[in-house]
C-alpha cells in the first residue's frame, strides 16, 4: 500500500506530515505560513518527501486541514482542523476525551466522545488575547523574538499580574511593569498565566473530561503546560517534542490512511 | 479679569484649555502625553498661558480630567472626562444630545441633556478594536502618517471589507491585502468602516439622538467624519476644537466655581 500525507496549514506556521501504511512518520516539515498559501503547502510537502526519500507516486492520498486548507489545490480531501486535531491526540493518547489546541492565532477547546468525533467545541479567534498572538505581542513589547520567550519564563521567580484583556492595550501595562522594575521573565509568566486562565474558561464550557491532550505551537512553551497542570485537575497528555506542533497534520495523516485503506491501492 | 482653565489629560495627547468669563476661550494648547504625565500636564498649562498672553496667577480655578486627571498637581479640583466632554459639545453645540468621543484608546457615547449633564453613557476601554488605536495599527501597518489616513480613504473607489475584529489580526489582514494587490486609500476606507460600525453599536446602547457631536482627537479624521455621517445617515457636529471638548468642559466647571465662590449661597437658619 501507498503512503500517505496529512497537511495542516495554519494562521502562523504550516505543516505536512507523511505516513507510512503502517502508521510510521517517516517525513515531516514545518515552515512559517506567510501570505502566499498555496506555495507554501507546496513547499512544506516537496520539503517533507524530500525528508521521506520518497517520490511522489509513492503517496496515494493527501488531505489538507487548517485555516488555509481550501488553498491546497494537489491534496484529495480536506478535513476540519478540529476533526483532524482529535484523531492527531489520538494517535498517540487514546484516552483523550478533550483536546486544547493554542496556535498562533486561534484557541480551540473540543470534547470527544470514545469513537473520536467531536462532541462539542469552542473557540476564539475573534481576539488576540486569547491567542499565542497575546504572548507573542508582549515578548515583542519588551523586545523579545518568539523562540526567545521559552527560555525567559523559565527564569520566572513570581508573577506580575497582566489583565489579559486586549493585547494591543497589553502594550501600555507592559511598559507600565518595565517602568515599576518587574522583571521581563515575571512579566511574560503573568501574561502566560491569563491566557491559562482563558483556555480553561473554553474548557469549562465544552464541559472538559479527562484526559486532555495539548496541542498547537503555544504549548512547546514547557512553562505553559506547568501553568496548565497547576489549573485544571484533569490528567494533561503532552506529545514529545516537536510533535505537539505536528498533532494535527498527524490526525489529517491518519484520516488520509483510513481512506486509503477504505478505498483500495490502485 | 478672572479665567478658568481645563487640562484634559488624555492617553495619548495632552490638551489645556483658558476661558474667560463669558465662557469664550482665550487660548488652547495641545502636546503628546508621553511617559511623564506630570510633566504634559503641567507643559500644556504652560504653553495655553503663554499662548493667551494670561499670567498664572489671573487664573482663579483650574480642573482636571481625561485618565490622568490626578496627575493634574496644580489642578484645584478633577472632573471625569465624560462629564467634560458632554459640557463642552452642549457649549459648542447647544442641539447636542448625544456625544461620541472618540480617542486614542477609548471611544465613549455619551447621552446628555439640555443642559449638558450626563444621562447615559457607553464606553469601549477594554478592546483595541472601534478605537483609535486600530487607525494607529493601519499608519504603522501601511507605513502613512495618522494624519493622512482619512484624506487617503477618501479616495477610495472599492473599499474591502475588514473581517478580523481584533487590532492585532487586523495588522495581518492589512498586509495580506496588500499581498493580493488592493489599493491603499480602499484598504483603509475598511478600516474606517470597520471602526464606524462599531462606534454606532455603541451609540445604539445609548440611544441615537437628533444630534450627534463628534469630538475627541479622531474627530480630525475627516475619513471618518464621512464614513460615520454615512452610516449614521445623519450630519454630526464637529467642531474645529473638537480635540479640547474635554479641556473646554472641564473649564465650564472651573468658570462654574468661580462664579459660585463670588455669590455664595446664604444658609439660613
Amino acid at each position: 500500500m501507498k503512503h500517505v500525507v496529512g497537511i495542516d496549514v495554519g494562521s502562523t506556521y504550516t505543516k505536512a506530515v507523511i505516513l507510512s501504511p503502517d502508521r510510521k512518520i517517516v517525513g515531516k516539515e514545518m515552515h512559517p505560513t506567510g501570505f502566499k498559501l498555496g506555495e507554501i503547502s507546496r513547499k512544506v510537502f516537496d520539503d517533507a518527501m524530500q525528508n521521506s526519500g520518497l517520490q511522489e507516486n509513492d503517496i496515494g492520498y493527501t488531505i489538507s486541514t487548517g485555516y488555509g486548507r481550501h488553498r491546497v489545490e494537489f491534496c484529495d480531501l480536506t478535513v476540519t482542523d478540529l476533526t483532524a486535531t482529535a484523531r492527531g491526540a489520538n494517535f498517540y493518547f487514546p484516552k483523550t476525551r478533550t483536546v486544547l489546541d493554542i496556535g498562533g492565532q486561534t484557541m480551540k477547546a473540543s470534547r470527544l466522545n470514545e469513537y473520536v468525533k467531536v462532541k462539542s467545541f469552542r473557540l476564539n479567534d475573534k481576539c488576540a488575547a486569547g491567542t499565542g498572538a497575546f504572548l507573542e505581542k508582549t515578548a515583542r513589547y519588551m523586545g523579545y523574538e518568539t523562540e526567545e520567550i521559552g527560555p525567559l519564563v523559565q527564569t520566572s521567580k513570581e508573577d506580575v499580574p497582566i489583565s489579559g484583556v486586549c493585547a494591543v492595550f497589553a502594550e501600555s501595562e507592559v511598559i507600565n511593569q518595565l517602568s515599576l522594575g518587574s522583571a521581563p521573565a515575571d512579566i511574560m509568566h503573568g501574561a502566560m498565566f491569563s491566557l491559562v486562565k482563558r483556555a480553561v474558561q473554553l474548557l469549562k464550557r465544552v464541559r472538559m473530561e479527562s484526559e486532555i491532550t495539548l496541542t498547537g505551537g503555544i504549548m512547546r512553551f514547557k512553562t505553559m503546560i506547568d501553568v496548565l497542570r497547576e489549573n485544571v485537575t484533569e490528567k494533561i497528555n503532552v506529545a514529545d517534542g516537536e510533535m505537539i506542533q505536528f498533532t494535527t497534520a498527524l490526525g489529517a495523516a491518519t484520516l488520509a490512511l483510513q481512506r486509503l485503506e477504505k478505498i483500495g491501492d490502485s | 479679569m478672572a479665567y478658568a482653565a481645563g487640562v484634559d489629560v488624555g492617553s495619548t495627547q495632552t490638551k489645556a484649555v483658558i476661558i474667560c468669563e463669558d465662557g469664550n476661550i482665550v487660548s488652547r494648547a495641545l502636546i503628546d502625553t508621553g511617559a511623564n504625565v506630570v510633566k504634559a500636564a503641567e507643559k500644556a498649562f504652560l504653553l495655553a498661558l503663554n499662548d493667551g498672553n494670561v499670567r498664572e496667577e489671573e487664573v482663579s480655578y483650574v480642573i482636571g480630567t481625561g485618565y490622568g486627571r490626578y496627575k493634574v498637581t496644580f489642578g484645584n479640583t478633577q472632573i471625569t472626562e465624560i462629564s467634560c466632554h458632554g459640557r463642552g459639545a452642549v457649549k459648542m453645540f447647544p442641539g447636542t444630545r448625544t456625544v461620541l468621543d472618540m480617542g486614542g484608546q477609548d471611544t465613549k457615547a455619551i447621552s446628555v441633556s439640555e443642559a449638558g449633564e450626563i444621562v447615559d453613557f457607553c464606553m469601549n476601554d477594554k478592546c483595541a478594536a472601534g478605537t483609535g488605536r486600530f487607525l494607529g495599527a493601519a499608519s504603522m501597518a501601511l507605513d502613512i502618517p495618522l494624519d493622512d489616513l482619512g484624506p487617503t480613504a477618501l479616495n477610495s473607489q472599492k473599499p474591502v471589507k475588514i473581517s478580523t475584529t481584533c487590532t492585532v489580526f487586523a495588522e495581518t489582514e492589512v498586509l495580506s491585502w496588500l499581498g493580493k494587490g488592493k489599493k491603499i486609500q480602499d484598504i483603509l476606507m475598511g478600516v474606517h468602516k470597520s471602526i464606524a460600525s462599531r462606534s454606532v453599536s455603541l451609540l445604539r446602547r445609548v440611544g441615537i439622538s437628533e444630534e450627534i457631536t463628534f469630538t475627541g482627537g479622531v474627530a480630525k479624521n475627516t475619513g471618518m467624519i464621512q464614513v460615520l455621517n454615512e452610516t449614521l445617515e445623519k450630519k454630526m457636529n464637529v467642531s474645529e476644537d473638537s480635540h479640547f471638548m474635554g479641556a473646554l468642559g472641564a473649564a465650564l466647571f472651573a468658570l462654574d466655581h468661580i462664579v459660585a465662590s463670588r455669590n455664595p449661597i446664604k444658609v439660613t437658619a
